[in-house]
């Protein structure tokens, strides 16, 4: 069966997307790309060192991969379109993920700077992944401006604690019209698992990856999780029950006719 | 409403009898806790705490680790000017103190800036003592201006300034502000700071709030360890740093953990601060705030540096000198205090990558690069 996503019409072939902070060394990175098989990866252009080559983390990144670089550190929609822009003059292409942090206690996307931003980019041509508070009239205001995806948090960034956002993430799967990437919350494997099981289009992982005691068997792991989780959504796994139930307990009599 | 109403009904506290009465169990119960409040601080920094310093460790690495991964930010300092109007008793600035007195030239900048800037740091510090004669904010626009063009983020640490002002270097390429209150307790700061404008405990207290209406992108505060009672000391840094995350939660905020340093004027700390005490005060401050960073200068040891990287710390200073034009020539120049840790940039790059950590030097880019955007006329279609 045919099972392609595609973002701003390009094909992508792992719907596990990474993130490149919080490592150790970045020597890892191109292993972590290696053994998940991820081919989105993001990369914040404020860590990014164009004047020392071994500080500079492009180079670590396999040529075939699809550079997202992210706005963080942006506290306002300028700040995102500014990085964007600088971003793309630095030769890191057309995709960017805005991220508009006002609240560093909690790291919490604003929805509205977001929005603005997006709009602005998506006319100079950016393919604009949003990372954003699941809100399903936000993530229509951000389809309505261009965005290519949407990218609900299923917990604040760095907190490991999963898919708290569930309820709000199925209600965008099922009525937005883009990909919804499930970002920032995922601590384990099957936490990711269970994102491709709700049907998101993909993930992003790092944290849970970069601080792991052994990122590339962890990097694997999150790979072969996404692969598990959409292949059980795409074969419509059976309905749960809260009790096992005997098979007909109320209409059962009729059989005796 | 400022910090200065808050702090002072904090100072009326009899803290010494508040840490008395710290149990083990109330020390397990916090260590459970998966958020913590004022009250579990003033606890983590008790003589009880001390017996559960491994267990915090623990925690607090594991936060850290969470929060920042393994990276630690790496930056320098520069010192532009040591003339002085202020007496601090403890510092080597001191106005009295017979020592040469220098300001560099925009040319001096420029090649202390090459000499740094060749290590690899993106991140300046430039400091200056407290002469609005000598080095006025235009003296100091102007070293911004040169600077830029070497480094991807300026901090200041300077005399306190009006909001205007900080607003000014803001728009020159500064995003950062550090400034200590050197000690909270108002008695002491009176007493340490006999004269000069330094003794405006106030104007002093509210500086990062005046940078944080400027725009300000970072604020670093911290206590001169040493100069007061450190657990209080610390109690109140903390309570200052929770203010301002809460009044400005876009700012990134970090505090530093300084202690006194030998320096010209031989001034002893009267509240000596130990190496277990240094731990305590760090991951207690980690329990409680576990997303703002944390710095650790060269006043502090190689050895006790290598150790803290797994404590909760997440920015270092490198290849410091204290001294007027230290990164260039100036090798007899007197320095503000003595560092300890002598390790080239180069060498703190090897040690960190060798603890298992990234040594972050860039973290930071000119937004001006990205050409003029004002956010109030970006709106909504």
């Amino acid at each position: 069966m045919e099972d392609k996503l595609y973002i701003a019409g390009r094909q992508v072939d792992s719907r596990l997307f990474i993130g490149t902070g919080k490592f150790a060394d970045y020597n890892l990175i191109p292993a972590v790309i290696k053994a998940s098989k991820a081919q989105v990866v993001t990369v914040a252009l404020r860590r990014v060192d164009f004047g020392t080559p071994e500080e500079n983390m492009l180079k670590y990144l396999p040529p075939d991969i699809i550079l997202m670089p992210n706005t963080s550190g942006a506290r306002n929609a300028a700040e995102a379109i500014r990085i964007a822009r600088i971003a793309r003059e630095t030769g890191c292409g057309d995709w960017v993920k805005i991220e508009v942090i006002s609240d560093q206690k909690y790291l919490l996307p604003d929805n509205f700077e977001t929005v603005k931003a997006i709009e602005v980019l998506a006319k100079e041509g950016f393919v604009v992944l949003p990372y954003m508070s699941p809100d399903l009239m936000a993530a229509k205001r951000m389809a309505e401006a261009g965005a290519a995806a949407i990218m609900p948090l299923g917990s604040p960034i760095g907190t490991n604690r999963g898919i708290k956002t569930r309820e709000l993430i199925q209600i965008l799967i099922s009525e937005i019209n883009l990909p919804i990437i499930v970002d920032a919350g995922i601590g384990r494997p099957s936490e990711a698992a269970e994102a491709m099981e709700m049907g998101a289009a993909a993930v992003l992982v790092n944290t849970a990856i970069a601080t792991a005691e052994n990122p590339v068997l962890m990097a694997e792991a999150f790979g072969q999780a996404v692969e598990a989780g959409r292949k059980a959504y795409l074969s419509g796994p059976g309905s749960t029950q809260r009790v096992a139930e005997a098979s007909s307990p109320l209409t059962g009599f009729l059989r005796k006719e | 409403m400022t910090f200065y109403d808050e702090i002072i009904g904090l100072q009326n506290t009899d803290y010494s009898d508040a840490f008395e009465l710290v149990t083990a169990s109330q020390i397990a119960n916090i260590l459970a806790k998966a958020e913590l409040q004022p009250q579990d601080f003033l606890a983590l920094l008790s003589p009880q705490a001390a017996f559960s310093l491994e267990e915090m460790a623990q925690a607090g690495h594991r936060l850290t680790l969470q929060h920042f991964g393994r990276t630690i930010m790496l930056y320098t300092p520069l010192y532009l000017s040591n003339y002085c109007v202020n007496h601090c008793v403890y510092c080597g600035f001191n106005a009295t103190n017979d020592i040469p007195r220098r300001k560099l030239t925009l040319a001096e900048v420029e090649l202390e800036a090459k000499a740094i800037a060749a290590t690899g740091l993106q991140h300046l510090l430039i400091l200056t003592g407290e002469s609005r004669q000598q080095s006025p904010v235009s003296y100091i626009k102007d070293c911004v201006a040169v600077l830029r063009k070497y480094f991807s983020s300026i901090s200041i640490e300077i005399y306190p300034l009006s909001t205007e002002e900080y607003a000014e270097l803001i728009a020159t390429g500064v995003d950062g502000l550090t400034i200590y209150q050197e000690v909270y307790d108002a008695k002491i700061y009176s007493h340490l700071h006999p004269k000069g404008p330094k003794r405006d405990y106030r104007f002093r207290l509210e500086a990062p709030e005046r940078a944080g209406q400027a725009g300000m992108r970072v604020i670093n505060i911290g206590a001169l360890l040493g100069l007061g009672e450190w657990r209080s000391e610390v109690f109140l840094a903390g309570m200052h740093l929770a203010y301002l995350q809460k009044q400005f939660p876009e700012i990134e905020i970090s505090i530093s953990f300084p202690r006194m340093r030998p320096q010209f004027g031989n001034y002893q700390p009267e509240f000596p601060v130990s190496d277990r005490d240094l731990v305590q005060s760090i991951l207690a401050l980690r329990l409680f705030l576990p997303r703002v960073g944390i710095t650790i200068s060269t006043r502090e040891s190689s050895e006790l540096r290598d150790n803290l990287i797994r404590l909760g710390v997440t920015k270092m200073s490198a290849g410091s000198s204290t001294a007027i034009g230290g990164h260039t020539d100036a090798p007899d120049s007197i320095g503000q205090f003595e560092i300890s840790d002598k390790r080239s940039v180069e060498e703190m790059r090897q040690t960190i990558a060798t603890l298992g950590y990234k040594p972050v030097l860039k973290d930071w880019h000119d937004l001006n690069l990205g050409g003029e955007v004002d956010n109030a006329k970006v709106s909504i279609s």
